[in-house]
């Protein structure tokens, strides 16, 4: 029993001390040593699916022009094989002999006619002058900043590691990309595999441009648009032109009116944009032509505002205002005020000194968002006389709903011509209207060529309306595009 | 003097706006590095006219209090947070170890954050979500008033905002869910009717405010650029 007992405890022993020191063979790492007792991990199977795939033809890298330099552009010609369950990918490289490095991303062309979903939509375009070619834009700005995230993120971590002792490895690298001169090779890939097509690599050396020739027609409509402005401003001081009644302009005088009598004060707020926006320039314009019907009327205004800089122009804007009116005394530089840059601290402020001081009217010009009903309702229920004006279209209602007259988008804008009846200011109020009724015929041509279209349409594409109709639907398009 | 205050700006915007203008149809990293520049230098003109407001504002309200104004206790309550907020953000006290969660007795396990982000997330933001939420009964205020159906203006706009209300809900929409969902009837369907409200009057109507606002604001900038317009210098044209 005894030997026994023995024998087993020495199997035990045995078998701890093999566990402990396991042989060399099969605790050698995969590669050279290891490669004569263990099996090498076979090499990767392209999946037959990858195989069967037919190469696109035609495959191509170029320079995307109209750009900064920033961009590479690779077009092909569509493969006849369905991408039911691969995507394309790309590899670049700084250098024809590689290392090539796949983008940070896979992606699924569409073409005209495809209904697929649109992944990674910013790197693809369609060309719809030839639906056969498909093509993706790899930007390097893109590429750069998602690469910094990268190494930022993990930079952070790396010190967060250090920071709490644990073991870390080499520091994170940002390597700078070298974006001149530029390799690319196309494949396909599954999510476990990757077939680059055949052939030399694809080159391509972005440059910058000096000129974006895709916004052409902008420019020239815009020059054209320019022209007609500056005609009319210059016609203005020959002609007298008649401008519509704007009610809510024809009231301003009535509600100032109204101050002075009742003996309270003036609001007048320019908006929560700052003064980098139109919208807020026509409300400090505005502001203007009421100060001084202020000052005239010995009335009180107030402007409390979410902007410094607003702040700040608007004190001067009040200021010369009353000094052209005669009154340089009964200015006071309190009335025009910042409260802060916050929207809904803004609103609280400005209610509840609504609440409290009972102004007789509010002006509310410049673009607003959500706390244009709250000021609107507020001031409401305070019995004030209240004129609005916005160009933000999703606010019109708003205030129409609770002001006695608003200024509807570009109303905002000719308040200030309106008012100063200044035949320059006139004169490109006129010049706006003019483009009005270019835009208005451009749109009866477009009813007549859709009409056109549906006639085509329902005459099997023999009409030849129905081709202008075409034509009309792919200007839209681009229009759509570009908007 | 003249100069200085009319002559020198306007010739600033028209230099300024000209060459915005310009670089937006110059895509040469060259000049988009100017506009980005200038950019830059619209930030530091606001940071530094941040403190314009904060003396605009401090100012009144130490006045007030100075004087005794009638609710000069609102003008405490400001300054105490502005000075409480500002004591928040020193980094020695805002700045707990990094991944501890700080446990405040005065209410709320926050984050690592420190002493300013419990001020900001457990005081700011729900006075702000309170003011937001005002808009709710405003709205039902507002609309009450403009549905009444005093005049065929307020007629159509009460008959269409109650198919757009009913249309935009489940329960308005089983109303007329009896209805074929193909042919003529989905026309009368409360959801079709509801998309086609939304996307031919109403988008009809948005698209030409745009375009007057885009005509709008091409002129005002042509006005300003070309000095033609000078009120927001102060005083006349």
């Amino acid at each position: 029993m005894v030997g026994k007992g023995f024998r087993n405890l020495l199997f035990l022993a045995l078998a701890i001390v093999a566990l402990a020191f396991p042989s060399p063979i099969s605790a050698a790492p995969l590669g050279e040593g290891a490669s004569f007792s263990v099996e090498r991990e076979p090499p990767p199977i392209t999946p037959p699916v990858l195989l069967a795939f037919e190469p696109p033809t035609e495959i191509e890298a170029r320079d995307l022009p109209n750009d900064a330099g920033n961009s590479v552009i690779i077009t092909w010609r569509r493969s006849s094989s369905a991408l039911e369950d691969v995507r394309y990918t790309v590899y670049f490289s700084e250098g024809v002999a590689g290392p090539y490095k796949p983008l940070p991303f896979d992606f699924r062309p569409i073409g005209f006619d495809d209904n697929l979903v649109i992944d990674n939509l910013q790197y693809f375009r369609y060309e719809r002058a030839n639906r056969d070619y498909q093509y993706v834009i790899m930007d390097f700005t893109a590429f750069d900043a998602a690469a910094s995230e990268t190494y930022d993120r993990e930079l952070k971590e790396y010190k967060k590691q250090q920071k709490l002792g644990n073991p870390v490895g080499p520091e994170p690298v940002l390597y700078v990309y070298d974006w001149s001169d530029l390799y690319f090779k196309l494949g396909i890939t599954t999510n476990s595999a990757v077939r680059l097509f055949d052939g030399p690599p694809l080159h391509a050396v972005p440059v910058a441009q000096w000129f974006d020739w895709s916004k052409f027609n902008n420019l020239v409509m815009a020059a054209a648009f320019l022209v007609v402005i500056l005609f009319f401003i210059e016609t203005a001081r020959r002609r007298k032109f008649y401008i519509r009644r704007i009610a809510g302009l024809d009231a301003v005088d009535e509600a100032i009116g109204r101050a002075t009598e009742m003996g309270r004060p003036i609001f007048y707020l320019c908006g929560l944009d700052p003064m980098t926006t139109v919208s807020t320039i026509a409300a400090t314009n505005l502001l203007g032509h009421v100060a001084k019907a202020v000052a005239n009327y010995e009335s009180q205004i107030k402007v409390p505002c979410f902007d410094p800089i607003v702040m700040s122009v608007c004190q001067e804007t009040v200021r010369e205002a009353y000094y052209e009116a005669g009154r340089p005394d009964a200015y006071n530089s309190d009335n025009v005020f910042f409260i802060t840059s916050d929207q809904f601290s803004y609103v609280a402020a400005v209610n509840g000194m609504m609440v409290r001081e009972r102004p007789a009217a509010n002006f509310f010009f410049g673009y607003y968002y959500a706390e244009s009903l709250l000021l609107g309702e507020v001031g409401q229920s305070t019995g004030a006389i209240q004129i609005a004006g916005t160009d933000s279209n999703v606010q019109i209602p708003f205030f129409i709903t609770s002001c006695d007259y608003v200024l509807i988008g570009e109303e905002l804008y000719a308040a200030s011509a309106y008012i100063s009846r200044e035949p320059k200011l006139l004169g490109s109020v006129k010049a706006s209207d003019m483009a009005k009724a270019v835009i208005i015929v451009v749109l009866l041509l477009g009813l007549v060529f859709s009409v056109a279209l549906l006639v085509g349409a329902l005459g099997n594409g023999a009409n030849a309306l129905g081709g202008l109709g075409e034509k009309m639907e792919y200007f839209m398009e681009l229009f759509n595009e570009h908007i | 003097m003249i100069f200085l205050r009319k002559q020198l700006p306007v010739a600033i915007a028209f230099v300024l706006g000209m060459f915005t203008l310009i670089i937006f149809y110059i895509p040469a990293p060259a000049m988009q590095g100017v506009g980005d520049r200038l950019k830059i230098f619209v930030m530091i003109i606001g940071a530094f006219a941040m403190l314009l407001g904060i003396n605009s504002i401090l100012g009144q309200h130490i006045e007030k209090i100075g004087k005794k104004r009638s609710g000069y206790g609102y003008s405490w309550v400001l300054i105490i947070g502005f000075v409480a907020m500002m004591i928040a953000w020193i980094p020695w006290w805002a700045a707990p170890p990094e991944g501890a969660a700080v446990y405040y007795p005065w209410g709320g396990l926050e984050n690592n954050k420190g002493v300013f982000y419990w001020m900001f997330f457990w005081i700011l933001v729900p006075m702000q979500a309170t003011m937001f939420s005002i808009l709710a009964f405003f709205i039902a205020s507002a609309a009450y008033r403009s549905f009444r159906a005093k005049t065929l203006e307020a007629t159509v706009l009460l008959v269409a905002a109650v198919i757009v209300m009913l249309g935009r809900v489940p329960l308005g929409t089983s109303l007329t869910s009896w209805l074929s969902d193909a042919g003529f009837w989905n026309n009368l369907r409360l959801e079709t009717m509801t998309s086609w409200l939304l996307n031919i009057p109403n988008a009809a109507g948005f698209r030409g405010i745009v375009l007057g606002v885009a005509l709008g604001i091409i002129a005002t900038s042509v006005r300003i650029i070309f000095g033609v317009e000078k009120t927001y210098l102060g005083g006349g044209d």
